[in-house]
């Protein structure tokens, strides 16, 4: 048997999945919507991943989680590794592309900029305060237009004089569409536009003050539209590389941190099987109040976070 | 004030509660009410009644006042400060009488920071039957109270993580603060302070060969008050870092260097820049220079002079090669967020030190 590694990426809007062996090779990858049940997807997705690698070969011997929701599926899955998605993005682009100066990530609803010097992370940023630069805005601007956000890209690079749309905020920006297209702007050009909107909110907001240096690759769901691409490509003036990957960077980048890690428990699909629920539960020991979650998997507790302090933890019942 | 006995309360701000009920127990001869610790209910209540765009140590002040107020006070003090909280005395008072609470509001931006003299005069407002004697006296031992605590307290910080058996410096450094509520003289918080240091140093630590070093630098309030910044120091000592704070009162107010920090920054900074932000740009190079892992600026939501001093903290930055994370809380900061952006820059210096 070969050992082979898991890492799963649980963002807001999607969900994103890696099998990797022992070089950092990808055997098998999956990437599918979160919609708002990050443990349902993770069972989807884990049924997707089963069947696209040689399981009399490879045995998954360590799991990573990373993405938003990477404490709840870690405690579902087992995990040896929970990452923060900063350092696991920033591991799985450096496997990629060693020499990396500058990473771009732009997801469903955050979006960083990470800076490398030597293979290691040296400074990073993550948008605090608006969603404009990121694809959930993208997503609902292609909705309001009538087209797939998947065709944005494309139609956005047949504009040859991209409408000037305000990118400051979320809300004006979506304002100052609507008044665009209402003053009979062409609607490949607002879409040309709303891409470099989405560049400007994103140099402005998330990389504000900090020196982008070449090379730069673009990862995270918004890097597939290649409209975005140009225009970072003519902010920035220099080359963008986005892997066909670009998506998975995360997953990557865990996968690589549970090898690493050398924790190893062998990982069986079974779980998909088993039945995992949550409930809050509103601590009322003090003035607090913190919310504590508790896991269950087939009814069993099998572990709680989010007590602030001692008094509010639920032990586990062996 | 009436009849009522005058029972005094100010908003919580670290472990300073313990000389405030000193001096106003001893020195100035009224009750003394200590708002009980902020809670996610204290800053719930506070921005209930607070303008939505003020600052976040705004809304903690006034939550502890209310709760300050259920807990028996009846006359409120606030201080004045070198930027917005010079005003937020008279708005509060304003909010508070409001919502009908009868309380008295003593508020020292009325009184002359240069002049001792005119705080006396504040004073006796809560007190008319003041000895000059008494509060001079009291007054000087709440100082030095101030002094050891804040030196107790960077003890603490730069141990706290390496404990071979967890929790003893915190329940150490408890028991210390109430003892201090016990002290009647100086020399009374000078042994208590020998004891306790004593003790603090025999807990056993174990520290590794190549420590990690953060300092952490920013606004007045949020860095010295940990619930408003979501006890960012804990977080990080316990992870194995050793951590650096400048900012307490001792430092600010009782010793301020302000002439050497405008000289150590003359190279980034030309002009006074109000409030922390001096301090918060010199601590900031000083440790640069020194070779720091990082270091972590805090503020509350739209502090002026914190922002001000951030494009000055980038260019040191990249000067320095150091890392700085920058932290903006207000009452609806997700801790989440926080977590993730903590570990990642635990991450980031953690890897940075294994290459060199």
């Amino acid at each position: 048997m070969k050992k082979a590694y898991l890492g799963i990426d649980i963002g807001s809007i999607s969900t994103k999945g890696v099998i990797i062996d022992e070089n950092n090779k990808i055997l098998a990858s999956e990437y599918l919507w979160t919609e708002g049940n990050p443990i349902d997807a993770v069972k989807r997705l884990l049924k997707a991943l089963e069947t696209q690698f040689k399981k009399k070969t490879y045995q998954i011997v360590s799991v990573g989680t990373t993405g938003s929701a990477r404490k709840l599926i870690g405690a579902m899955v087992g995990a040896s590794v929970v990452k923060n998605e900063i350092t696991a993005h920033a591991i799985g682009t450096t496997s990629l592309y060693p020499d990396v100066r500058t990473i771009l990530e732009i997801g469903g609803q955050d979006s960083k900029i990470i800076l490398i010097e030597d293979g290691i992370v040296v400074d990073y940023a993550m948008n605090t305060l608006c969603a404009a630069g990121t694809g959930s805005f993208l997503s609902s601007q292609a909705k309001r237009l009538g087209v797939e956000v998947e065709e944005f890209g494309k139609i956005a690079l047949t504009s040859k004089n991209p409408t000037n749309i305000a990118a400051r905020c979320t809300v004006f920006a979506e304002s100052d569409l609507v008044h665009k297209a209402q003053i009979g702007h062409k609607k490949e050009d607002i879409i040309a536009g709303l891409c470099k909107a989405v560049v400007t909110n994103y140099l402005n907001n998330v990389g504000k003050g900090k020196k982008i240096l070449p090379p730069i690759v673009f990862q995270g769901g918004v890097s597939k539209n290649i409209g975005v691409t140009k225009a970072f490509e003519e902010a920035t003036g220099h080359d963008v590389i986005v892997d066909p990957n670009s998506h998975l960077m995360g997953a990557l980048g865990v996968a690589i941190l549970a090898k690493k890690s050398k924790v190893e428990n062998e990982f069986s699909f079974d779980i998909t099987d088993m039945e995992f629920s949550t409930i809050g539960i509103e601590c009322q020991k003090c003035a607090n109040h913190c919310e504590i979650i508790c896991v269950y998997r087939d009814k069993k507790m099998i572990d709680s976070w989010g007590n602030r302090c001692e008094n509010g933890a639920i032990p586990i019942k062996k | 004030m009436g009849m009522d006995k005058c029972k005094v309360a100010f908003p919580r701000f670290g472990n300073y509660h313990i000389p405030l009920e000193f001096l106003f127990t001893k020195g100035l001869g009224v009750e003394y009410i200590t708002p009980p610790p902020s809670t996610r209910r204290t800053l719930e209540l506070g921005a209930k009644y607070s303008p939505d765009y003020v600052c976040s140590p705004f809304k903690f002040n006034l939550g502890n006042y209310i709760e300050a107020i259920e807990a028996g006070a009846n006359t409120l003090v606030q201080t004045g400060g070198t930027c917005r909280l010079g005003y937020y005395g008279e708005l509060q008072e304003q909010i508070l009488k409001d919502l009908g609470y009868n309380v008295h509001f003593i508020n020292m931006s009325r009184a002359n920071y240069n002049n001792p003299l005119t705080f006396y005069d504040e004073f006796k407002k809560i007190n008319p039957n003041l000895s000059l004697k008494k509060v001079t006296s009291s007054l000087i031992t709440m100082l030095k109270m101030v002094e050891c605590i804040d030196e107790i307290d960077d003890f603490v910080r730069q141990n706290v993580g390496f404990e071979v058996h967890e929790g003893e410096i915190e329940k150490l450094h408890e028991e210390y603060l109430n003892s201090l509520r016990t002290v009647e003289t100086k020399k009374d918080v000078e042994k208590i302070t020998k004891n306790y240091k004593k003790k603090l140093k025999d807990v056993k630590v174990k520290k590794p060969k190549n420590l990690m070093k953060v300092g952490i630098v920013g606004e007045y309030y949020t860095i010295m008050e940990p619930f408003s910044n979501h006890f960012i120091e804990k977080e990080l000592a316990k992870k194995g870092i050793v951590i650096y704070r400048w900012m307490n009162v001792t430092n600010s107010i009782l010793h301020n260097n302000g002439k050497e920090q405008k000289k150590t920054i003359k190279p980034y900074v030309k002009y006074y820049m109000g409030a922390t932000s001096m301090a918060t740009i010199y601590k900031t190079l000083e440790w640069a220079k020194e070779g720091f892992d990082g270091i972590v600026h805090v503020k509350s939501f739209g502090c002026t002079p914190e922002i001000d001093a951030m494009p000055v903290l980038q260019r040191i930055s990249n000067d320095y090669k150091i890392p700085i994370l920058y932290f903006s809380f207000d009452s609806q900061t997700s801790e989440t967020g926080i977590q993730t952006r903590l570990e990642a820059f635990y991450d980031m210096i953690m890897m940075r030190k294994e290459k060199r």
